[in-house]
Order: C-alpha cells, then structure tokens, then sequence
C-alpha cells in the first residue's frame, strides 16, 4: 500500500501545532517532537532532544575506566548488556589485550539475550501503539525470562553491568545453561505465535506496509546502521562484515529487507530474533566444549586480583590498592571501536592521555542519526503512521541524549 | 589503502598520520577539509557514523574535529581530523552527508565550533538559553553558575532580601 499523501500543500495559517512528548505514552522515552499538522497530515516534524542528557561523556572524563561502566548500562537500558560488552571492548582495544575464550563465549551470548530482549521491547511495543496489545504481552513474558537470566548472571535484571575490563565480573552458575536452553525453545514458540498474529494480520499490513518507506542510498546517506539498513536492502552486519569476538565461527543469517518500510523493518527484527537463538544455541554448546576456565585476563594490572588473595597476600593487596587508586596503566592513543548492537553500530571513540580517566569519551548510539531523519521520515505521513515509524525506529532516550 | 589513494591525489597534504591498533587516522588541514572529504565520499566512504571534537584546551588550535567514516564496500574505516582552533570555523558537511545535520549542531553545542553552511545551527542537546559549551574543558563539571542560570541569580537575590 503507498503512504497516503494529500495533493495539494496547504497553507501554512492552516496549520496545528501538536506537541508529541515530552511525556508521552507513544514517545517510549523522553523525548518531544514538534509536530505541524494539516488535518491529520504532517507537515513538518521537528524533534526536540536532549531532556534526558546527563553529560555521561563529560562524566566519562572524571571517571576511571571502570567506573564507566555502569554508565553504559544507561545508554541503552533496554540491552545494557551489549552496552557493557562494546565498552569494555573499546577499553582493551585500546589496551591492546583480549579477554579469555571463555569470556568471550559468554560475552556472545548474553549479548544475542539482549539483543532479543531489545527486538522484543521495539516489536512488541510498536504492535501495542498500532493496536496489538496481545503480542505484547506474549513477547514480554520472554523478556522476563531473559530478565531473569541477566539476573542470575549478573545480580542485576536491568543496570548489569556484567563485563569488566579483560573479561566479565564472574562466571555463569551452573544453573545457567539449561534455563538459557529451555528459553531458547519457549521463545521459539512465542515467536510462532507473534507471527501468527502480526505478520499476516491485515490491519497490521495496512498500518505498516510501505510506512517510512526509505531507500538504501537515502539510509546510508542519514547515517543508518543495524535492522533500519538492512530493512532498506544493505546487508550490513558487523558481525560478519567486521567480526569481533569470534563471531566468525558462529553460523547464522543476516536478514535484509527490500523497501525499508515498517513492515520491513518488523520482519527483519524477527527474523534476527531467531537467528540469535542460533547463536545462543551454539553458544551454549561451546561453553560446554570449552568446559570451566578463567573469564577474566590473569593480568593483575588491569584486573583486580581475587578477593581471598587480596585479603591473604601483600602482593595482591597491593595491585588492588593500586588499581583502585590509580587506575589501570593506559597507553596514550586514541581509538574507536565498533559493536553491532541491537539498534545497530554503536561505537565508542575513547582518546587516552595515559591518566586515570580517558581524556576524551565519546559514544555513538545508533538510534541518533536514525532519528535525524524523522522530519523526512513522516513528512505528508498520517499522524498514526508517524507514531508507527517512530516505533520502528527503535528510539532509546538514553542513548539518544547520553 | 585510502591513505595511499590521497597521498596519490594530494601530496603533502596530510599533517599527521598514525595507525594506533590499526585505525587509520588522518590530520588534513582546515582548509583543505572540504576536497578531501568529497575526495573520500567518491572513492566509497559514504557512511559519515560520526562527528566528534576533542578538546586540547592547552594547546593552538584547541581542538581537534574527528570524523569518522566508513566504507560499506571494503568494510574500511578512516577517521579524519582537522585542527580548529577558538573562533575558526568548519565547512558544514550537512549537504552531502544527512547525518552530519545533528553531528555537527552537537559538536557546536558542546564545543562552541561553528559550521558554516549549516542549514539550521541551533543547540541540540542543550537548551536555547544554557551560557557556555559543556564538553570544553574549562567548564565545571558541577556546571558551574551556567547551569543554574536565571534561577540561580533569583535566588540568590531572595536570599539576600531574606537576611535584610
């Protein structure tokens, strides 16, 4: 179906300012988009960021490296995990180390967890403000689970602040891996029932097909990344185009959409649901391969020591000492190092003088050039068709605004 | 590759150069910027991820803009830099690349540096009003008397009527 658009341009007298945000049901966030109507039709849509900016880069230059890391469990908050896991990254490409095989394993797998629990907040949520508040809750009940995973890994559903420079805060318990399983099979049928309802269901075709209809050159041209890009066609993954932790030698399927509407875009998001079930699966099945090992780089210099040797062994007490009190030894550089995250390529520019705290922290979220384009995006839309493009964008204020 | 290809294209062009953990970074001239970042999109580097800048405040010029490209063909990545120093002004990509419109309205927002050519140049993530750029770093990190703005001097002047 095309966008419906309105022939002739009225005048501008005719026009109603609407406000949309900044605390609004459908803004998923805090953010507020200055909307011009005609009737019903959008003429012009000016967002409004930055209510929910904090100066976590200005923050970022006060704090140790560690101590970032809770901050990048704000960015994204709906997958916090991947957040940990791309700062922590960017820290050890800086460093010049690589954390152990069987961190990286686990970094692996709970970031496919949040990146199906983040694809679940954006489906599910976009199907409830067109109207399907049954998928919703359906979807939502796998988020609890995987909420409940992050929760036996990390301590933590939400904020987990899981990773640590050179590997991750602690091993999974046992307990782990056959809950992680059974999820994996019950979000496969979640998943059969989600498509049962939406991906045939004529209302929802309607409302989404040929909606925020983007070309490939005109997603690549606004700074597109991650399933907004591939909806448009471009199959661009990092994790294939650019690996990072041995995603190499994991076996799974970049979706690609062909018209980069809202339809597009919800079925590539649901087709990446199921392929990180894949690499969850296969992920599981490495961990046991691998069997028990260290998760943390045995590098006293940039990973504190363990606890009971802390409190037995002057050496120890002393690295621990100065880690906390003077940082880890960084090399003076600069890099930016890149994560294929949910929303897409979410990169962290970090510029080292050799101090405690990075000289410089900058991070590029990838929902804030996608939401550059929203004026183009909606321009002559319906306001509902507004609201349905905005849910398919996948906006997180917090990593919008950092 | 890149690198070489504008060696070609510009000798003696390039400032500064270094590949820190194999990111190949570029330092070209300001007024050069323009050339070589058209020269760049042409040769495939059409997907601008970001604009930063860092603050060297002891330094002239003060700041560094960082542009960080990527090319969607050869999965290459560059990252280019110009030295600007206070009051000079940048050529606004905003033309050809889209996603430089609210990179660059961020840089001017928190680092003060202008982008001529710009088609809108307003703050983003900051409000009209706010007084200086926070992410210079001169700034306070408690945001000093800028953050409280006209509350701030309100109240101040309450509390002095107070102890009157």
């Amino acid at each position: 179906m095309e966008p419906t658009k309105t022939p002739a341009p009225a005048q501008d007298a005719d026009r109603m300012i609407l406000n949309m945000g900044p605390s609004h049901p459908s803004t998923h966030g805090t953010l507020r988009i200055v909307l011009e109507l005609d009737g019903e039709f959008v003429r012009k849509a000016t967002p409004e960021i930055g209510y929910l900016h904090r100066g976590v880069e200005k923050l970022g230059e006060n704090l140790s490296y560690h101590q970032f890391i809770p901050l990048t469990d704000r960015l994204n908050y709906c997958s916090s995990m991947m957040n940990n896991v791309g700062y922590t990254l960017a820290v050890e490409k800086l460093l010049g180390i690589k954390d152990p095989a069987r961190s990286q394993v686990i970094r692996v797998l709970v970031s496919e967890l949040a990146r199906i629990g983040d694809h679940i907040v954006c489906v599910g949520v976009n199907a409830v403000d067109l109207g399907a508040y049954t998928v919703f809750l359906y979807l939502f009940e796998q988020r609890e689970a995987i909420y409940d995973l992050f929760e036996m890994a990390a301590g933590q559903r939400m904020h987990t602040s899981f990773t640590r420079i050179g590997g991750l805060m602690r091993d999974l318990p046992p307990e782990f891996a056959p809950r992680c399983a059974a999820f994996a099979d019950k979000m496969e049928r979640a998943l059969d029932e989600m498509e049962a309802l939406l991906t045939h269901n004529p209302i929802w075709v309607d409302r989404t097909k040929g909606v925020g209809r983007i070309s490939p050159e005109d997603a690549v041209n606004w700074g597109y990344t991650g399933p907004c890009l591939r909806a448009s066609g471009v199959a661009q993954d990092l994790r294939k185009a650019q690996p990072y932790l041995g995603y190499e030698t994991y076996d799974f399927d970049v979706p690609v959409g062909t018209t980069g509407d809202v339809y597009d875009r919800y079925l590539v998001r649901t087709e990446e649901m199921r392929q990180s079930l894949r690499i969850v699966r296969q992920a599981l099945a490495k961990l046991e391969e691998i069997g028990p090992g260290p998760v943390i780089v045995d590098d006293t210099k940039v990973a504190l020591p363990p606890k009971e040797k802390v409190y037995t062994r002057m050496e120890s007490l002393i690295h621990h000492f100065k880690l906390v009190m003077h940082g880890i030894d960084m090399p003076v550089g600069e890099v930016y190092s890149a994560t294929e995250a949910a929303n897409g390529e979410l990169g962290y520019y970090l510029v080292s003088d050799g101090g405690k705290s990075p000289y410089r922290i900058h991070v590029r979220p990838p929902c804030y050039p996608i939401f550059s384009s929203f004026d183009e995006q909606t321009r002559g839309c319906l306001i509902a068709d507004a609201i349905a493009i905005l849910g398919s964008l996948n906006i997180i204020a917090g990593e919008l605004d950092r | 590759m890149i690198i070489e290809r504008l060696d070609a294209q510009f000798p003696d062009l390039i400032l500064d150069r270094h590949a820190f953990r194999d990111d190949q970074t570029i330092v070209v001239p300001r007024p050069d910027l323009e050339k070589v970042i058209e020269f760049v999109y042409r040769e495939g580097f059409q997907l601008l991820l970001d604009i930063t800048a860092v603050d060297w405040y002891q330094r002239d010029p003060r700041f560094d803009a960082v542009y960080h490209l990527l090319n969607l063909a050869s999965q290459e990545r560059l990252r280019l830099k110009v030295r600007v120093a206070e009051g000079e002004c940048l050529p606004s990509q905003a033309g050809r690349f889209k996603s430089a419109t609210w990179s660059e309205r961020e840089v001017f927002d928190m680092f003060g540096i202008p982008f001529e050519g710009h088609p809108g140049l307003e703050r983003l993530l900051m409000w009209r009003d706010f007084q200086g750029h926070p992410l210079r770093k001169d700034f306070p990190l408690d945001g000093g008397d800028a953050f409280c703005g006209d509350v701030g001097v309100s109240f101040a002047g309450h509390a002095r009527s107070l102890k009157d």
